[in-house]
């Protein structure tokens, strides 16, 4: 009994095969609550990074919420249509280059003779956002997101349906 | 008297939450154990909302933002691994 609960609906198409019957899903429900909600949820991640100076936050979980929200929209839509609205970027390499970009950026301290990873800041006067705060330790977190979300999504990508598994 | 009530509705909470590992671990079919899992993410939201106001903190409310993302991302996925027995499709209409 437990294990028909699993792909019911896979089943079913896998009984019906051959014959005329197809059975089409409708997923009007969860496509429509995802292009709202991946929306927040990426604007949520924008808020948390630039929250991580001073208050809880940062890269890790910014990369790690944008993570979340690509892969609400892989589970809603499919791998394919993802794909095709983002640049075609290996994920593999977007992790690779946010390693490569937060080693860099702690190179630099080494650079004017201050130790490891040790970052500056200083008050600039911005035309819009008056005087601002601005730190290199933004550079560091920009690597580390990136380094988080191609990790997360390289993940997500390889469990996903191969793309020549039901092609009969 | 808020904080006796806030205390009580705290413990209230945690058995809630010992009953639905119980549903969780026994649970005799696949749905039973993510409704379980689901309802365990709320409650647990519930007691941070509840955690806050007792500590009189702003700290909690992005923890809750962020775990509702977290639960509902991972309910849809399972909902959808029971549905179709596959997670992430390569390409929908086939």
């Amino acid at each position: 009994m437990q294990n028909q609960s699993f792909g019911i609906l896979r089943g079913l198409r896998r009984f019906t095969e051959g014959s005329v019957i197809k059975i089409k899903i409708n997923d009007v429900l969860l496509q429509t609550v995802t292009k709202v909600a991946s929306f927040v949820i990426l604007t949520f991640s924008v808020y948390l990074f630039l929250a991580g100076h001073h208050n809880p936050g940062g890269g890790f979980i910014g990369g790690l919420v944008v993570a979340a929200a690509i892969t609400l929209l892989f589970l809603a839509y499919d791998v394919k249509t993802v794909r095709a609205g983002f640049p075609p970027v290996d994920f593999k390499v977007l992790a690779v280059s946010g390693v490569l970009l937060a080693v860099i950026t702690g190179m630099g301290a080494v650079v004017f003779g201050k130790p490891f990873l040790s970052h500056a800041f200083g008050y600039f006067n911005l035309p819009l956002f008056g005087e601002t705060e601005l730190a290199t330790s933004v550079i560091f977190d920009v690597g580390v997101a990136l380094a988080v979300l191609g990790t997360a999504l390289s993940i997500i990508y390889t469990i996903s349906e191969d793309m020549c598994i039901w092609k009969r | 008297m808020l904080k006796v009530l806030l205390m009580t509705s705290l413990f209230l909470f945690a058995v809630s939450i010992a009953i639905f590992l119980y549903r969780f671990v026994k649970g005799p079919s696949i749905p039973d154990r993510i409704i379980a899992m689901d309802a365990i993410g709320i409650s647990l939201i519930a007691m941070m909302a509840i955690l806050s106001i007792l500590l009189k903190t702003y700290a909690f409310f992005d923890v809750i933002l962020l775990f509702g993302i977290l639960s509902f991302v991972g309910t849809v996925a399972f909902s959808k691994f029971i549905e179709r027995g596959v997670v992430v499709d390569y390409e929908r209409d086939r």
